[in-house]
């Protein structure tokens, strides 16, 4: 039996390949550099890398970012507190009810509003619905740069199906807007609550499906598994957070740590990894759809015994009257009007914090009592995740980049503001 | 106290002022009221390195973010008495408790410079290039300070107060390299043949 090696046809193709008598020794200590990105598919957004590759081998991996950079800080400055809302949408677009959310608690925080029981119960659906969302595009981009095709066809699948949700919620299918100070826009209707409720029921066999594809595929075992591995303390000290730091065995979860929300009362668990490498982060983010799938189960009974509860607090001063009575009420007309235009919020400074899908979303925001926010500093994870590319990826071959830049998961309208 | 203060919350707060308040004595911090509860000093610049170095190894070892803050009033373009420009904050959290501690710094205008906090958490880097890119503070000892979202050679800090929104100068580094092309090659089209990617339509 003949070997690959001394097959004939290897033998031509390695006598004839012009270049052939380098093949046994690789150019030392020349380093090509390479630019990748900033518009690169692989590169999940405009991320740009400049790599210097010793043959296959990545030296000196270097994150450049900024080519998305709007200004959404500055933008809040002008344009006031409630204003604001539709572009914190914009940062991490595949989950924007959760950005909203972040928003608005750091603002409540700041003029210390009471959100109803029922306006917490539906922002919980709401986030853990956007954390899915967010994560089936994590699984589908990241298995389709590692060359599975199939998969990104049934994570969208799953997707389109929470777009039609929202859509029958809020009658957008991205970018919804529609957390607002106080509380949430409009209040889950019971058909819409039903369409929920559809959709959650079939997930967990969609997640099961997924697993098929991967947790046992031996390609992706081959790319995943001790590629881009993060110590403990190395994933502490460079800041990660959320599935990038339980990858690595801490267990750090903002709604146990800091509960919000109401997350202390909901029955749930913290997965975490053992060794840090892209498939335990993959396998923390499968186990996280599970348990976001219980919690909007959870959510979904206790709108069911609040029915007709407010969702949104009264506090006239800064939040928005409900619409029926705006449009039946001069007095809830002009609060409207003063909420919209010229909402002041107290002096002071606050932060607050969510676990978003890719880690620690906060916003600092800053207030001197006029209309306009003195200070809005958003803390998104995704820089912190776009930071930690090169200690991951330095000394590894060029191909695991493809599993390090998916398995780190972030968006750049996020990474660069 | 809004509905997101839980009892976790309140615990996290009066355990951090308990912990922050030994760890910091040295430092003569002086406590700044917030209005989420997180207990927050401001310590002088000098100091504000060994304070965090302090409070890293008494528990707080989570890097949550930094960030400056630019105090001029757009109204009559002067910083309010007695303070100085710049806040630069810095909040560390403890890692499996609710507890947070800000730590806070006054910086001038006219000497705008921090020491930096990467040989503690060496991912403070891209947060204090972002804060030297929009505000202008330096860091001293940064292994790499230079611009994070603006591109190089951009000559302002967007996010002082006296730099308007809808920015100064956007296409000066395109009609830079336009001018640089056409001394090279007179024969390209000047640049107001040549469409600006800037131009409004």
């Amino acid at each position: 039996m003949t070997t690959r090696a001394d097959h004939p046809k290897t033998r031509q193709v390695f006598e004839y390949a012009p270049g052939s008598e380098y093949l046994d020794d690789p150019v030392q200590g020349e380093l090509m550099h390479l630019n990748v990105g900033p518009q690169h598919p692989a590169t999940h957004g405009v991320l740009r890398l400049e790599v210097d590759l010793d043959g296959e081998t990545m030296h000196n991996v270097v994150p450049v970012v900024g080519y998305l950079h709007r200004g959404k800080e500055k933008t809040c400055e002008t344009l006031g507190w409630h204003k604001f809302f539709p572009h914190t949408d914009r940062l991490d677009y595949v989950q924007p009810l959760l950005n909203n959310t972040a928003y608005a608690l750091a603002c409540e925080e700041l003029a210390g509003i009471e959100v109803p029981e029922r306006g917490q119960v539906v922002r919980v659906l709401l986030m853990e619905i956007s954390r899915i969302a967010a994560h089936l595009i994590y699984l589908g981009t990241t298995a389709i740069d590692l060359g599975a095709v199939s998969i990104f066809f049934a994570t969208f699948k799953e997707r389109e199906k929470i777009y039609t949700l929202l859509d029958a919620y809020s009658g957008h299918r991205m970018n919804n807007t529609y957390i607002r100070i106080g509380g949430v826009f409009a209040d889950v209707e019971e058909s819409v609550a039903q369409l929920f409720d559809e959709f959650l029921d079939q997930f967990p066999a969609a997640i099961d499906g997924f697993e098929t594809f991967l947790t046992g595929n031996r390609i992706w075992h081959d790319r995943n598994r001790d590629v881009g591995v993060i110590t403990r303390e190395d994933a502490l000290a460079w800041a990660l957070t959320g599935p990038n730091l339980r990858g690595s065995g801490v267990e750090r979860d903002l709604r146990k740590v800091r509960p919000y929300s109401g997350y202390e009362t909901y029955d749930f668990e913290v997965p975490v990894g053992t060794v840090g490498d892209c498939y335990d982060r993959y396998l923390v983010r499968i186990e996280e759809m599970r348990q976001s799938t219980r919690i909007a189960k959870q959510a979904l009974a206790r709108l069911a015994t609040t029915k007709g509860a407010d969702v949104i607090a009264e506090d006239r001063r800064y939040v928005l009257p409900p619409k029926d009575r705006v449009h039946s009420s001069m007095e809830e007309l002009i609060y409207q009007f003063k909420v919209v235009t010229d909402l002041r919020l107290p002096k002071g400074e606050a932060y607050h914090a969510v676990e978003s899908s890719k880690g620690e979303l906060g916003f600092y925001v800053v207030s001197d009592g006029s209309s306009n926010p003195v200070r809005c500093h958003i803390r998104g994870p995704g820089l912190y995740n776009v930071q930690a590319i090169p200690l991951l990826a330095e000394g590894r071959l060029f191909s695991d980049m493809m599993a390090i830049i998916g398995s780190l998961d972030f968006v750049m309208g996020e990474v660069d503001r | 106290m809004s509905s997101h203060h839980t009892p976790a919350h309140v615990a996290g707060h009066t355990a951090s002022k308990a912990r922050a308040d030994g760890l910091l004595a040295a430092f003569e911090p002086r406590p700044v009221a917030t209005r989420c509860g997180t207990p927050s000093y401001v310590v002088a610049r000098e100091v504000v390195h060994d304070a965090l170095a302090a409070l890293r190894a008494g528990g707080y070892e989570v890097l949550s973010f930094i960030t400056a803050v630019d105090r001029l009033s757009i109204a009559d373009g002067r910083v309010p008495q007695g303070r100085a420009r710049f806040l630069l904050v810095h909040q560390i959290e403890v890692l499996d408790t609710a507890e947070a501690v800000r730590v806070e710094t006054e910086l001038t205008e006219a000497d705008a410079t921090a020491p930096t906090v990467t040989d503690l958490w060496p991912g403070a880097s891209f947060m204090e290039r972002e804060v030297y890119d929009m505000f202008g503070i330096r860091f001293d000892g940064h292994p790499n300070l230079t611009r994070l979202l603006m591109p190089d050679g951009y000559g302002h800090h967007p996010l002082r107060k006296e730099f308007p929104h809808q920015g100064i100068e956007p296409d000066r580094l395109y009609r830079e390299w336009d001018e640089r092309r056409r001394a090279q090659d007179p024969s390209v089209p000047p640049e107001e043949q040549a469409p600006s990617p800037f131009q409004r339509r």
